[in-house]
């Protein structure tokens, strides 16, 4: 399904994000993608649909080769990768339904989204697709109206209207309480097994990565350093992919320590601005 | 800032932390002596440069022209509402038309929107002219272009208009939160529609805000502008000045005054729908 061949990043300022990362995701598989803060992660999955553009190597979605894609067959491209965000990265001042519809621009015209002119199925299937995710009575609410939980679910929705192949998701939980964040894991695992989507989620809470996901990617400082099952991960991993530290006594502190790297947060803000010129 | 720290291996309870060193201390002083010495300076110029016997006057003169001005002269407002129109109409046409020109504008400057580096620097040149010339300017230039009358009024406030609303435009513009722009150029979406769907609504509330101050400050700025001949309320209190009628211009003063005071009303009102 997905596939990254030696894929390399390196952004102007010199930092190396990725170092040659190969993968293969076959359809269906929820894949987790762990790792430090600043190890590449977010990185990885924008260097997918290139919202950030690799250095070296090459990403095929089946057989569609979108490192070598023109920015027109690349749109064409993206429809086929729903995008799930930490911060949800909703349009606050649009309504719910707004928000969902916005996952069929890429098949649609300008002035046809300008008057919000959706064909009919496609709203039947917003509303189908709102009705999973238990926001039936919030069609026309603004989003900014909701709670964090209900935005992810926003989120969701958006991402699926556009019947994607893949999901490619940024921290879906990291901004949200611990239940929550159970729920909202949960809600992707299982639209994932329902649909049959592969996905990528890149998550920094181990646990919640271990209970939801088929299998473990680690990731450090740009380099594939695990790659299994969940139930392989153990203090000798985890001390291979965060660094050394007391593994055995989750109960102390129960996630695992980050470190801040600055220079990273600053690229992540040179890549977003970006997004907007592609 | 700079911190004057004992070598590492030392003893911790002598390691000092000051906000500036004594350098950067005495810089400081030595530009606050300069400044107000300078401050001095000109004052001691403007006070040898002026007639001391005039303003020892100006009380009584103030006061003169106060008693002349009182009681306005109501019956002459009979005459002065179809110029009070025309002013609101060169305001509101003015700042309609300088908003239609300055919006396309706006994007094309703003960092994160404009689709060359080379069209940002002439939508840029646009914003900058418009701003560095006044109003009043501009209706000079173009009442000896068109000839004196609302027209050059309303394209007088129009053009001055595009620099002010461009440049708040695109300001905030530049700082719209860049995720939304990120989802919905993921989306598969076009450059135009990520504008529509991910730049626009987020620029929305200030773009209202920044249109009807600007409408706000036109209303002003339109009374003026019949003094150089381009239409409105000016020039009625051109030829009262000039005809030393003070009881005429302090009835347009108040006329002036009012209007001002309900554009200010009707613009807090809008403002505060479109948050």
């Amino acid at each position: 399904m997905l596939t990254l061949k030696q894929l390399t990043k390196r952004y102007t300022t010199g930092d190396k994000a990725l170092t040659s990362v190969s993968l293969e995701i076959p359809a269906g598989q929820v894949a987790a993608l762990i790792g430090p803060s600043g190890a590449g992660k977010s990185t990885l999955i924008r260097c997918v649909n290139r919202l950030v553009e690799p250095t070296e190597g090459q990403v095929f979605l089946g057989d569609t080769e979108l490192t070598g894609l023109s920015s027109r067959q690349l749109r064409r491209a993206r429809r086929r990768m729903g995008m799930i965000f930490q911060e949800y990265a909703l349009i606050d001042r649009l309504t719910v339904m707004e928000n969902v519809l916005s996952g069929y621009l890429g098949y649609t015209g300008f002035w046809r989204s300008y008057f919000r002119r959706y064909p009919q199925p496609v709203v039947q299937q917003a509303f189908k697709l709102l009705q999973r995710v238990g926001l039936e009575n919030f069609i026309d609410k603004r989003a900014d109206a909701l709670s964090g939980g209900q935005r992810q679910r926003v989120g969701i929705a958006r991402a699926l209207l556009q019947s994607p192949e893949i999901l490619l998701v940024d921290e879906p939980t990291a901004s949200l309480d611990p239940k929550t964040s159970r729920q909202i894991m949960r809600l992707i695992k299982e639209l994932c097994v329902e649909r049959q989507l592969a996905a990528i989620i890149n998550i920094h809470d181990v646990q919640l990565a271990q209970l939801f996901a088929d299998r473990i990617i680690g990731l450090r400082a740009g380099q594939l350093v695990f790659d299994g099952q969940p139930e392989q991960l153990d203090a000798e991993i985890l001390t291979r992919i965060y660094g050394e530290e007391d593994w055995n006594h989750a109960s102390e502190s129960g996630d695992v320590e980050e470190v801040m790297d600055p220079s990273v947060s600053q690229n992540h803000a040179q890549v977003t601005l970006r997004a907007a010129s592609v | 800032m700079p911190v004057k720290l004992i070598e590492p291996g030392n003893d911790l309870s002598q390691a000092e932390w000051k906000l500036r060193t004594t350098r950067q201390q005495w810089l400081i002083w030595l530009g606050w002596l300069v400044g107000i010495s300078l401050f001095l300076l000109c004052w001691k110029v403007i006070s040898d440069n002026t007639m001391w016997v005039f303003v020892e006057d100006a009380p009584r003169q103030g006061a003169d022209l106060l008693r002349r001005m009182m009681p306005p002269d109501w019956a002459y407002s009979e005459r002065l509402w179809k110029p009070l129109w025309d002013t609101l109409n060169i305001a509101t046409l003015g700042t309609l038309l300088g908003i239609i020109m300055a919006f396309p504008c706006a994007f094309l400057a703003a960092r994160n929107t404009t689709p060359h580096p080379l069209i940002r620097s002439l939508a840029l040149m646009i914003i900058v002219s418009s701003r560095s010339i006044n109003s009043l300017i501009w209706a000079m230039l173009l009442v000896t272009i068109l000839g004196p009358g609302i027209l050059a009024g309303i394209l007088a406030i129009a053009l001055r208009s595009i620099g002010f609303v461009g440049k708040l435009l695109y300001e905030a513009i530049e700082e719209i939160h860049p995720t939304p722009v990120e989802a919905i150029t993921a989306t598969g979406a076009s450059r135009m529609q990520v504008m529509s769907y991910a730049v626009l609504p987020q620029v929305m509330p200030a773009f209202a805000g920044i249109s009807i101050y600007r409408w706000d400050i036109n209303i002003r700025e339109s009374t003026v502008l019949g003094l150089v001949g381009a239409g409105g309320i000016g020039l009625q209190l051109n030829a009262a000045i000039n005809t030393l009628a003070w009881d005429r211009v302090s009835i347009i003063f108040i006329l002036i005054f009012a209007t001002v005071l309900v554009s200010e009303y009707i613009s807090a009102k809008v403002r505060k729908a479109f948050i």
